[in-house]
């Protein structure tokens, strides 16, 4: 094995130039690859950065203002929905996994504990609104039903607030002073979308229904589809506008009335783009590599037809067809696997390198290439090795010593 | 050493098929230095491939040292290349990238000899045909006659039954030709069989006995020697 690799080096090193180019073509192409499949990476890394913080599945329906005549009544009425949107739309759309409205107090409100004071942003929720915003809990619980139904005066804040307010305290069982009632924090909450995420105070819906003396109204009404296709999404989000028109007397086909996001679209939509562009890079960089390798098989095919003289002599002096052929093919394989490994390692730098230098770029995160990428990529130069050398070893094989050995 | 009998080779098809060897038969005793001469197209290449086991025969039976060689896979006609022939070629047939050393340690590395191993069975040889020296020289900064003793060092390096040399002089000069017959008669006297083809008469005088080829037959009957 030593003796047959020193015996290639012989070979290999007797035309440093053209191997060196050779092998050049190899590794651009695996380094193409390799960079390809990571900057991909990166953007569909970036894609899904953005869409973490909530749920991806999630359909949101906001009020709005009507702007076409509808049953005798005129535009620009403003729509805000009422909990019986909410109970009918629960009650009959199927399909829909968690939902939750949302009340908003605005702007900040100050809240204290103690000596300690600080503004926070307050919403009303319903429990569900806990699976929608992938809210984890690291301390009691979340809201509940019983809080919901009796109109509890509880609240779960963000780490944010607890800092704030409590320190290194635990604040599950404390009261804190929101506006001047009291509250009493049940649980409280991480979040991965950021500290203004970590800066909220969760109370129930009704309660802020209640207190804020507005015991009808929710201000947004958002929904997850559990498995739904696309298609299936977009026709549980008519149902809920259906819905809401009838109750509110707007007609359906009034886009301002009330506004929509389907998250589900958006995502799928963007999933869609990567997957292409995943099939794109692998297209390109096999592309990219197998130039290379057609390369290599032909200057394979050259150094075979160079060497017919040589190859004869070694046949005469006792070489049989099966070390003839390891030498081509071993020649093949090692070019293309020592440049193609430089290739990889070079791509994989590269790659490594932007992802130290810009991790939090909009759009672009994390590039990275992951082991079974690199371990197919490995196959597919091995493979290619074989390839490349597969016809030159089968040609030189062949050569008749006596012919070679006449030829000057 | 060798014998054969009867032998017969044509190359192509049909109507256009050349007989080239029509019947040879003829015997070289262990231990001679023969010399087999012809004029181009006599088929003394021909015979001397199929004496190397490089090209296969149609009819008859070629024996060397009592072993068959006939319809051999490549492999076996590989082996018996390896370890029963040495080769001497015209134009030395030395790998332009390999030293002196390197050459003629080749052979060696087809019976898996480590390199270390042959490469001082290697320095051992040159010494012998007096190129100790050379040894780490490219054959591109040897003269022809080193070229060919380098190409005789690594016939004999695997220590053949039959040393067979095609036109060894028929690329140096007068007076290195007859240096080259020297070596190779020093190294018959030593008690190598040795086969030398070639079409010179002053060459095949140095050897203890011609066979003539002519037109595909041997042209004076060959006897086994008294």
């Amino acid at each position: 094995m030593i003796e047959a690799l020193l015996e290639l080096w012989d070979v290999l090193s007797r035309n440093a130039l053209r191997t060196l180019l050779t092998g050049l073509s190899v590794a651009w192409g695996v380094f193409m690859l390799v960079v390809l499949l990571g900057a991909g990476n990166g953007l569909e890394n970036g894609a899904n950065w953005e869409f973490r913080d909530d749920a991806q599945n999630s359909v949101w329906i906001g009020g709005g203002k009507t702007s076409i005549p509808f049953a005798g009544r005129s535009p620009g009425r403003t729509i805000l929905f009422k909990n019986q949107d909410f109970a009918e739309v629960a009650r009959k759309v199927p399909g829909i996994e968690h939902f939750t409205g949302r009340y908003w107090l605005w702007g900040e409100f100050s809240v204290s504990y103690g000596s300690k004071r600080s503004a926070f942003s307050i919403l009303g929720v319903h429990p569900d609104h806990r699976f929608l915003e992938k809210t984890l809990m690291v301390r009691g619980r979340y809201l509940d039903d019983n809080d919901q139904a009796e109109k509890r005066k509880v609240c779960v804040i963000g780490s944010k607030v607890r800092e704030i307010l409590f320190g290194s305290r635990d604040p599950v069982g404390e009261y804190v002073n929101i506006r001047g009632l009291a509250y009493k924090v049940v649980g409280e909450f991480e979040d991965i979308g950021g500290e203004n995420e970590l800066r909220k105070i969760y109370v129930p819906l009704s309660t802020a229904q209640l207190v804020y003396n507005q015991p009808e109204i929710i201000h947004q009404l958002i929904f997850t589809v559990g498995d739904a296709t696309v298609d299936e999404s977009k026709v549980m989000a008519e149902e809920v506008r259906a819905i809401v028109a009838k109750n509110h007397g707007f007609s359906v086909d009034d886009r301002r009335a009330v506004r929509m996001g389907n998250n589900l679209e958006q995502y799928t939509r963007i999933t869609g783009v990567f997957r292409w562009i995943r099939i794109f890079v692998w297209v390109v960089g096999v592309g990219t590599l197998l130039a290379g390798i057609v390369g290599i098989g032909n200057i394979m095919l050259i150094s075979v037809a160079e060497r017919t003289k040589e190859i004869g002599v070694r046949k005469a002096l006792g070489a049989t067809p099966a070390s003839i052929i390891r030498m081509v093919l071993g020649e093949a394989l090692v070019l293309t696997g020592v440049s193609g490994y430089a290739g990889l390692v070079a791509g994989v730098g590269v790659v490594e390198l932007v992802a130290a230098r810009f991790p939090q770029a909009p759009f672009f995160r994390q590039p990275s290439v992951s082991l079974d990428v690199a371990v197919s990529a490995t196959l597919l130069l091995v493979a290619a090795g074989a390839l490349a050398g597969f016809f030159p070893a089968y040609r030189a094989a062949r050569v008749n010593p006596v012919v070679a050995l006449r030829s000057d | 050493m060798i014998r054969i009998e009867g032998i017969q080779k044509h190359y192509g098809r049909g109507e256009a098929a050349v007989r080239v060897l029509r019947d040879v038969s003829l015997r070289v005793e262990t231990g001679e230095l023969v010399s087999i001469m012809g004029s181009s197209g006599s088929g003394k290449s021909t015979l001397l491939n199929i004496l190397g086991i490089l090209d296969d025969y149609d009819q008859g039976a070629y024996y060397l040292d009592d072993k068959l060689i006939r319809n051999l896979s490549e492999r076996e006609a590989a082996h018996y290349r390896n370890r029963l022939i040495g080769f001497v070629f015209q134009s030395f047939n030395l790998l332009g990238f390999k030293t002196a050393e390197e050459n003629v340690a080749l052979p060696l590395y087809y019976q898996g000899v480590a390199r270390r191993t042959r490469n001082k069975l290697a320095r051992e040889y040159l010494e012998r045909v007096g190129l100790g020296a050379r040894a780490g020289h490219l054959p591109s900064e040897l003269s022809g006659g080193e070229k060919q003793r380098v190409a005789v060092a690594r016939a004999l390096i695997t220590k053949p039954k039959l040393l067979l040399a095609d036109e060894p002089t028929g690329a140096l000069d007068t007076a290195t030709s007859y240096q080259l017959m020297d070596l190779l008669r020093e190294i018959n006297a030593q008690g190598m069989t040795v086969v030398v083809v070639t079409h010179e008469h002053d060459i095949a005088e140095m050897t203890s006995r011609t066979i003539r080829l002519k037109d595909g037959r041997v042209a004076e009957p060959e006897l086994a020697p008294a």
